[in-house]
């Protein structure tokens, strides 16, 4: 293969088992194939599974659960909806879906960015965390159901509620419980007893904005959507209030 | 009240013989020594862990129980007391160490193993070949071949399997709740033995990717140092559910043992509590459990047994079904008697099973639904001798996995104080002067040395038993036989009664 030269593919996935589909993914990633266009697709699991490096992955259609899970590098782009379990355990490279998503995205996320146009489920973020220069990010443009950012240990969560109607929460209850580490920024207010007790609201500063605008430029430019719009609304951030929440609770 | 409660130990020291040279002063993680002419000890911190007197070059200590206690009682016991004392004074959950040290009835003292004799001769193990291999992981249900080109081939696929020279794997301890020098010793020894060790869910450290082969990964709610990287430097890759000592309770390893290498290998900031939250929070059915089975799969490109490790607990026949149908190979069965590196002491005393039960439910269950070839049985919580592996492989497991005899062998003493971080032997620590205690190179030794005598003594009970390989005893309860057992007792246990 000439140094430098995309090796791109389509492929029409409509019918075809998940686990033929993967296999075929991971033999031509090897092959040396970077960019591919997953046509039909339809609930197949596990896509970008554990898959590592520059590749990029362009899916039509609703891919099945665990999307890009374990991943390590490489970039997906939805056109349709997702299901659960997106980005579970990722450690790097970026997921944009455009349409809402299911539960549980993120788990135990490392590093790499997940866009979601609209809305997603329960249990978003769980259990996030950051390490070094790995700071994993999920941008949600909807709303999110309950058990955000539950356990959050690092990372970014941030929520805009561009579609949300009037008087329908920003997200369900137990937001943020058991919060120890990291940052959910939330475009707007929530009311105060969804808020788990590990967490507290503050006012952003001018580091939050620093880390913040980016994200919200990448939004904009993914969906197409005014950034102006995006910042009318006063953001609010959620912090621990203790890196050790559960540090009392014992006796020697 | 903390200064109303008695010393549960008692260090004296013999004068006379003391020739001040300190060793015990230096020697205690816990700080129970002073020097002011001569060593005091402050006797309310003693453990008993006995590192100073195995270093006394005069044998001048002796710890003994406190005969000082209270009027004794033989309902409510001085532990008892002392604990209601404790929290009286604190206001938290009691926190402690290893397994279940309270006196429940201990099913492996009641099981005796058959012998041949006259009729069925037994066979001499010193001269016949004896076989101990045990493979891990799914069996086909038929095998069948094929022939091309007059050759015979198999045509089934078989699902990949892990050779065990010996039915006996390292139970799982972290690097964080253990040293890396344990770690370390755990992983030489597995290689050396042709065994397998198991981090745990606290991640591997780069120093032991070369032991690769020998690996068994966790991945467990925390996630902790799981990546792409990770998954491929293994033999094995476990989805952590449950533990014997603390089932459904997640754990949390404080801040002050996270260090620059352990936060490195968990992949988490220095300094901050690793939290394992009670469940996974995308395993909440057996559908669940099979996406997560899954996703390992496809990560590890069906090349790797995937296993579960889950707690002895009142249903555990039907989870195990549950489990096998969700397509794990191998599910790894801790019972109560299971140790840890910390557990709210009511939790590790009071809830789970007995390993043996659960053995005998679970290989009862899967071989009732006809699927016990599909995944391997691999128990633990308890082991302590050669014995108890025959007597756990004969009520059906394929293997079983030994944690706290491991940590004996490297000098562990058994006195329950894992989770203070300061263990006297340099094992359940991350404090540097106590961890370089422990050589890896000799502490590997130790290990190999006691898998290598179990091994040579599984294969004189297999010979006792007139079998030649670990194979024809798996499930064979025909081979056991029950003493002071009831008949609830026996019929979950598959055994007759001894003299029948
Ligand atoms: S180690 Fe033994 S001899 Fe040395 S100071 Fe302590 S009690 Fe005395
Ligand atoms: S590992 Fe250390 S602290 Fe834990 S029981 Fe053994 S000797 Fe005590």
């Amino acid at each position: 293969m000439p140094e430098g030269r995309v090796m791109a593919m389509e492929i029409n996935a409509k019918g075809m088992y998940y686990r033929d589909l993967n296999n075929l993914l991971r033999e031509k990633v090897a092959e040396g194939v970077t960019e591919f266009t997953l046509q039909g697709i339809n609930g197949q699991r596990y896509l970008g599974t554990g898959l590592k490096g520059k590749v990029k992955i362009e899916v039509y259609g609703t891919p099945g659960n665990d999307l890009g899970a374990f991943m390590d590098g490489p970039e997906i782009i939805v056109y349709g909806n997702g299901q659960d379990g997106i980005a579970n355990t990722m450690n790097d490279g970026r997921i944009v879906v455009h349409g809402h998503a299911g539960d549980v995205l993120g788990y135990g996320m490392r590093g790499g960015e997940l866009y979601i146009r609209e809305s997603v489920g329960y249990r978003v973020g769980i259990h996030m965390k950051e390490y070094k220069k790995q700071v994993p990010v999920i941008v949600v443009g909807g709303t999110a159901g309950a058990f955000f950012g539950e356990y959050m240990a690092g990372g970014i969560l941030v929520v805009l509620g561009l579609n949300k109607k009037e008087g329908e929460p920003l997200t369900g209850d137990y937001l943020g419980t058991g919060m120890h580490g990291g940052v959910i920024y939330l475009r707007g207010e929530v009311e105060k007893d969804i808020l788990g007790k590990e967490v507290a609201e503050f006012e952003l500063n001018e580091e939050d904005y620093r880390r913040l605008n980016p994200l919200l430029e990448n939004y904009a430019n993914f969906f197409n959507v005014s950034l102006d719009e995006i910042k009318k609304v006063p953001f609010k951030k959620l912090v621990p209030v203790s890196h050790r929440p559960y540090g009392k609770l014992y006796t020697y | 009240m903390a200064n109303l409660i008695p010393p549960r130990f008692k260090v004296v020291i013999d004068y006379e013989k003391c020739r001040k040279c300190k060793r015990c002063v230096i020697n205690c993680g816990f700080g129970v020594y002073s020097f002011a002419d001569r060593v005091i000890p402050d006797h309310k911190k003693c453990v008993s862990c006995q590192r100073c007197v195995a270093f006394c070059p005069e044998e001048a200590i002796t710890i003994i129980e406190n005969p000082n206690v209270f009027r004794p009682n033989s309902y409510w016991t001085m532990e008892d007391r002392i604990n209601i004392m404790k929290q009286a004074g604190s206001s938290g959950m009691l926190l402690t160490g290893m397994g279940n040290d309270r006196p429940y009835k201990n099913y492996f003292d009641h099981l005796l193993i058959d012998a041949c004799q006259v009729t069925n001769p037994s066979i001499d193990p010193l001269r016949e070949p004896m076989e101990l291999t045990t493979y891990l992981g799914k069996k086909p249900d038929a095998v069948t071949v094929k022939v091309e080109n007059g050759k015979v081939k198999l045509d089934t696929r078989i699902a990949p399997q892990i050779k065990l020279d010996t039915p006996i794997i390292f139970s799982p301890m972290s690097y964080g709740s253990i040293s890396l020098n344990a770690h370390k010793a755990l992983a030489r020894a597995a290689k050396e033995c042709g065994i397998l060790m198991n981090t745990g869910e606290g991640g591997l450290h780069k120093d032991l990717y070369p032991y690769k082969d020998w690996i068994i990964v966790q991945v467990a709610s925390g996630r902790f140092g799981v990546n792409q990287e990770y998954l491929d430097h293994s033999a094995v890759v476990e989805i952590k559910i449950g533990q014997g000592a603390k089932p459904g309770i997640g754990g949390h390893l404080p801040g002050e043992k996270v260090n620059r290498e352990v936060s490195e290998t968990r992949m988490i900031p220095e300094g901050t509590d690793a939290l394992s939250p009670a469940p996974h929070h995308d395993i909440y059915s057996i559908e669940d459990l099979a996406q997560l089975i899954y996703a390992l799969k496809e990560a590890t490109n069906y090349e790797k047994p995937v296993s579960v490790k889950i707690a002895a607990v009142h249903n555990v026949a039907a989870i195990a079904s549950g489990i096998a149908r969700a397509g794990a190979d191998i599910i790894y069965i801790d019972g109560f008697r299971g140790g840890t590196g910390a557990a709210p002491t009511i939790i590790r005393d009071h809830i789970g099973i007995p390993i043996e039960l659960a053995i005998a439910a679970v290989d009862d269950r899967l071989r009732a639904e006809g699927i016990r070839n599909s995944v391997s049985i691999v128990a633990a919580g308890g082991i302590r001798h050669s014995g108890d592996v025959a007597k756990a492989i004969a009520l059906g497991a394929d293997a079983v996995a030994i944690g706290t005899a491991a940590l004996i062998a490297m000098g562990c003493h058994v006195c329950q104080m894992c989770h203070t971080g300061n263990c006297s032997w340099g094992i359940a620590t991350q404090r540097p002067e106590l961890t370089q205690r422990l050589d890896p190179d000799w502490a590997a030794q130790q290990l190999i040395n006691l898998v290598k005598s179990w091994s040579l003594e599984l294969k004189e009970i297999l010979g006792a038993l007139g079998l030649n390989a670990i194979e024809s005893l798996r499930g064979s309860r025909e081979r056991l036989r029950g003493i002071g057992l009831n008949d609830t007792e026996l019929a979950i246990l598959g055994v007759k009664h001894a003299g029948r």
